[in-house]
């Protein structure tokens, strides 16, 4: 049952991540398709000549039509000085993508902002909603050292995981009793032996 | 009995910090393929079954280098975005960078090509106005707040959700790659973490990169990405070969350079680098920079900002000054390995190392405030790198390219060496204070617990040292052309020295003599400029940096960290030049007790049981009797633990009395005595054995190349001893005059 479930659980994911793959490449398609008016420019410097100073000009146009003559408006020299002022000025197609751009800051925001939000659950909130439920003495929970000496600990652990566990809720409280365990033991590999990556 | 042909789920994992067995991996990933093939002839269900597992490879690959290259995207647009945050925010869509919210605009000059109404600082939001000294102070404010604010999140997140997120990442993968299993650190939650902290460390402006943590992030969604495919997630040794190509994808995505990061992965981070890793490396490495391409994160389908345009050619006589650079880059590594790795072992022995927060803080709030005055400390590293390596022309008008234009003509696009203006002799001074600040909180920086890397940090000291060296020696050619070294080689009014090529030389120089990279740093350094002109300047500083540092001091950066960790991690490039014997090493030792051994069919369930708890061995030789002490194969301390378990609970009639045999066939016994427990499917049946006067290097060289845990010493056929990793690395120690009570892990 264990390895039915562990073998959906692997299509699933392999499925999903499939998705995200193709979702990722139908982004940059439709990045490339939906270019917004605003997002294609040409940029023509051109440097200080004679009487006029420097500036840039900017213009929604076309790659073809990306040069001096088009872009630069209106022309500051007249006549033959046309050509030599073009000569000097250099003139760059330019392409971003303004949608890709939001949605990349957008999602990073709302990862950012949910892991903030568990973080104070987890340091503030969930301490004061367990001692008031469950009192005092469920404080002294296993919070001491699970060092790995005990010689049949893994062994137990490991066994433990073929086990099959019919509640869905008490599998999601289990998961997280053992993730949280993994991450103390790592803070304490890291943070106060300073045995790995120091 | 024995009707458990299906193996016990556990036997053939690993402990945590053990290191696996590589001829048990590799042999089974064999024979799954022989039954596999074998198979394939029965039905076509086996046929496509077969075709599909040769394919999942391929597949992996190909996702990895997917999600990989948007990681990156994600990565490098967030950090471009919070990194100018810090000192104002664009009203026509909070999303925009300084660079994208004037993208449009119609206001901005030739001089001033940063302003734009768009974009307005925090002085103008808060104050309305740019101008003045109260303006300056609220920027600087708002700059230090920021900075504060990213670092302390940052450190945060690490601290409650994911500890092995921190450092560079680097040297714990070499670790992993080489064997050893450190379970979580490529983990889901290391991976979010890592990404998310990534960014705010980067954008706080603390003097760091994101070149080695991509690595780590690309490693950790290759080990993700096996838990999908049966035949990876279930065989560490083919795991391996993933992670050396996911390494290789990383890389890639960060400098832009596919084949460099495949001989990044080769040189650097694997340890056994098979040849069907290194095409399958290639396919992710590409895709990788693929992906990342059509995100586009820098708006001109570049992969790294700090790309180079020029051609320019270079000229014989700036060997000198290239080689230079070249000693500048070896001294400076061997002066930042060897100050790092104090204030490293510093952190990690005395109380500095008990307030990690308030150090990531302090340092923050010291990079901050010094950072601000200047403006080359204040853009990004990498914004910085990109306009040393920019070669002046006519259109450029920042203060580095202050140049009196003295001339008539401009001769096809080529300018002639100028004089410098005011503007190149203050950013001269500015870079050099610059430098100065680069080098020393560097130092502090790297190693502190959010995730920080080296390549940028590195590549700027170069820059800066390579552009003043450059424009100093512009200079010299523009004043003294009567001189003959610049009389033979320029003509009067040609483009003789481009300062641009000193930076990237000087940022290759440096570099390489701290992490000590050689053809993957030249061919990184050629792609990332696009052409062959280079490669002699940038081999003979990377040659010369090299050596300096070799000179001075023994390992890389990377190697270094190891060493401060105490990982068992056996180094494959260096000999091992002593003549020491395999009985000098094994263990036990003259006056040790005997070696722990159990016997082939004596021994009861009691008896190994009590040999389990009173020691600590993560293994156990069989012989056939104590007497005769010969060697029949070598069993693994978990899987013992494990089949005992099973059996206690699933077989019937086992109990502590019950004999233990590793024979075919049970051995006679008087009747009702209880029944037997075979472990003979335990067994390793082929175990690798040495005598006892084989030479050290020999055994220093099988270690290595066959990847062993343990070998067993034998003498005239009867086992006499037993040497581990450990045992072979503290030899390495002690014969290097190290410490050998800093090797921690078993």
């Amino acid at each position: 049952m264990a390895t039915l479930w562990g073998g959906l659980l692997r299509l699933g994911s392999l499925l999903s991540l499939s998705c995200l793959a193709l979702s990722v490449l139908l982004l940059a398609q439709l990045s490339d398709a939906a270019k917004n008016f605003e997002d294609v420019r040409c940029k023509c410097i051109c440097p200080p000549y004679k009487e006029n100073s420097g500036h840039i000009y900017n213009k929604n146009i076309s790659q073809k039509d990306c040069d001096c003559l088009h872009v630069v408006e209106p022309m500051p020299v007249r006549g033959p000085d046309v050509e030599a002022y073009c000569l000097r000025c250099e003139c760059k197609y330019e392409e971003r993508s303004s949608v890709t751009i939001k949605v990349t800051i957008i999602i990073y925001l709302s990862i950012l902002g949910l892991l903030l939000l568990y973080m104070v659950y987890l340091t503030l909130v969930e301490p004061i909603l367990k001692r008031r439920l469950f009192g005092h003495a469920q404080l002294i929970q296993s919070d001491d050292d699970i060092g790995d000496h005990q010689p049949f600990a893994n062994a137990h652990d490991v066994l433990a995981r073929s086990r099959s566990r019919a509640n869905v809720l008490n599998k999601v409280e289990y998961a997280q009793q053992r993730w949280k365990l993994q991450v103390q033991e790592q803070r304490k590999s890291v943070f106060d032996r300073h045995v790995v990556l120091s | 009995m024995d009707f458990l042909e299906e193996p016990i789920p556990g036997v053939g994992t690993y402990d945590d910090f053990n290191t696996i067995d590589w001829v048990r991996e590799k042999s089974r990933d064999r024979d799954r393929h022989r039954e596999i093939t074998n198979k394939s002839k029965e039905s076509t269900w086996a046929l496509i079954h077969s075709v599909s597992d040769a394919f999942s490879g391929w597949l992996l690959m190909l996702l990895i280098g997917l999600l990989s290259g948007s990681l990156a995207g994600l990565i490098d647009i967030s950090a471009h975005w919070m990194t100018d945050l810090k000192e104002g925010i664009c009203t026509g869509g909070f999303w925009f960078n300084h660079e994208h919210c004037c993208w449009n605009s119609e206001h901005v000059t030739f001089e001033e090509r940063d302003k734009c109404p768009e974009w307005n600082s925090w002085s103008q939001l808060i104050i309305s106005t740019d101008e003045g000294a109260f303006a300056y102070i609220v920027n600087y404010f708002m700059y230090v707040l920021w900075a504060l604010l990213f670092a302390f999140l940052a450190v945060s997140l690490v601290k409650v959700f994911a500890p092995y997120a921190c450092g560079s990442g680097i040297p714990e993968i070499k670790t992993i790659l080489s064997g050893f299993i450190i379970r979580g650190y490529l983990g889901k939650w290391t991976l979010v973490i890592k990404t998310i902290t990534l960014v705010l460390a980067v954008s706080s402006g603390l003097s760091l990169g994101k070149e080695g943590p991509l690595v780590h992030v690309a490693c950790c969604c290759g080990n993700i990405l096996c838990h999908c495919f049966n035949k990876y997630r279930k065989n560490e040794a083919k795991r391996r070969e993933v992670l050396s190509a996911a390494a290789a994808a990383g890389v890639s995505v960060a400098f832009g350079a596919p084949i460099g990061g495949v001989l990044f992965s080769l040189e650097e981070v694997s340890y056994y680098f098979p040849l069907k890793t290194l095409w399958r490396s290639f396919f992710a490495a590409l895709v990788a920079a693929f992906t990342l391409r059509s995100i586009n994160p820098f708006g001109n389908s570049r992969l790294v900002l700090f790309y180079v345009e020029f051609h320019t050619p270079w000229h014989l006589f700036e060997l000198v000054p290239f080689i230079l650079l070249g000693i500048f880059g070896g001294l400076w590594g061997a002066l930042f390995i060897r100050t790092n790795i104090a204030w490293c072992r510093k952190r990690k022995t005395t109380q500095l190392g008990k307030y990690p927060v308030i150090e990531v803080l302090v340092v923050t709030a010291i990079t901050a405030i010094l950072a601000f005055p200047n403006e080359y400390t204040r853009m990004s590293t990498s914004e910085l790198i990109s306009e040393l390596f920019n070669d002046c022309g006519l259109l450029d008008s920042s203060k580095l390219c202050d140049y009196e234009n003295r001339f008539n003509t401009s001769k096809g696009g080529e300018l002639p060496d100028r004089p410098a203006g005011v503007g190149v002799y203050s950013a001269m001074w500015q870079l050099a204070l610059t430098l100065i600040l680069k080098i020393v909180i560097t130092i502090f920086t790297f190693g502190m617990k959010i995730p920080s890397g080296l390549f940028i940090p590195s590549m700027a000291v170069g820059a800066i040292a390579g552009r003043l060296l450059g424009v100093g020696m512009e200079q010299l050619a523009y004043y003294h052309q009567e001189w003959t070294v610049f009389n033979s080689w320029c003509s009067q009014g040609a483009d003789c020295i481009t300062p641009g090529l000193y930076a990237m030389v000087g940022a290759a120089a440096c570099l390489g003599g701290v992490t000590r990279m050689t053809v993957s740093l030249v061919v990184i350094m050629f792609e990332l400029t696009g052409g062959l002109e280079y490669i002699v300047p940038l081999m003979a500083a990377a040659m010369t940096s090299k050596w300096v540092a070799d000179a001075l001091g023994r390992e890389g950066i990377y190697d270094a960290h190891i060493r401060l960790n105490g990982y068992p991690f056996l180094e494959a490039k260096e000999e091992f030049a002593h003549k020491t014997l395999a009985m000098d090493v094994m263990k036990p030792r003259r006056n040790d007790p005997l070696l722990t051994v159990l016997t082939q069919d004596s021994m009861t369930v009691e008896d190994v049981e009590t040999i389990i708890s009173e020691t600590t061995y993560s293994g156990f030789p069989v012989v056939v009797s104590r007497e005769s002490q010969r060697l029949v194969g070598f069993v693994l301390r978990r899987d013992l633990i494990i089949s005992i378990e099973n059996a206690r609970k699933k077989q019937d009639g086992v109990v502590s009395t019950s004999i233990i045999y590793f024979t075919e066939h049970s051995p006679p016994l008087p009747p009702y005595t209880p029944p037997t427990l075979k472990l003979r499917n335990i067994l390793d049946l082929s175990p690798f054995t040495v005598t006892d006067l084989t030479p050290m290097e020999i055994v220093v060289d099988i270690f290595r190349k066959l990847g062993l845990r343990q070998c067993l010493v034998t003498h005239n056929g009867r086992l006499l001893g037993i040497i581990t990793k450990k045992d072979v690395l503290k030899h390495i120690a002690q014969m290097a005059n190290q410490d050998p009570d800093s090797i921690l892990f078993n």
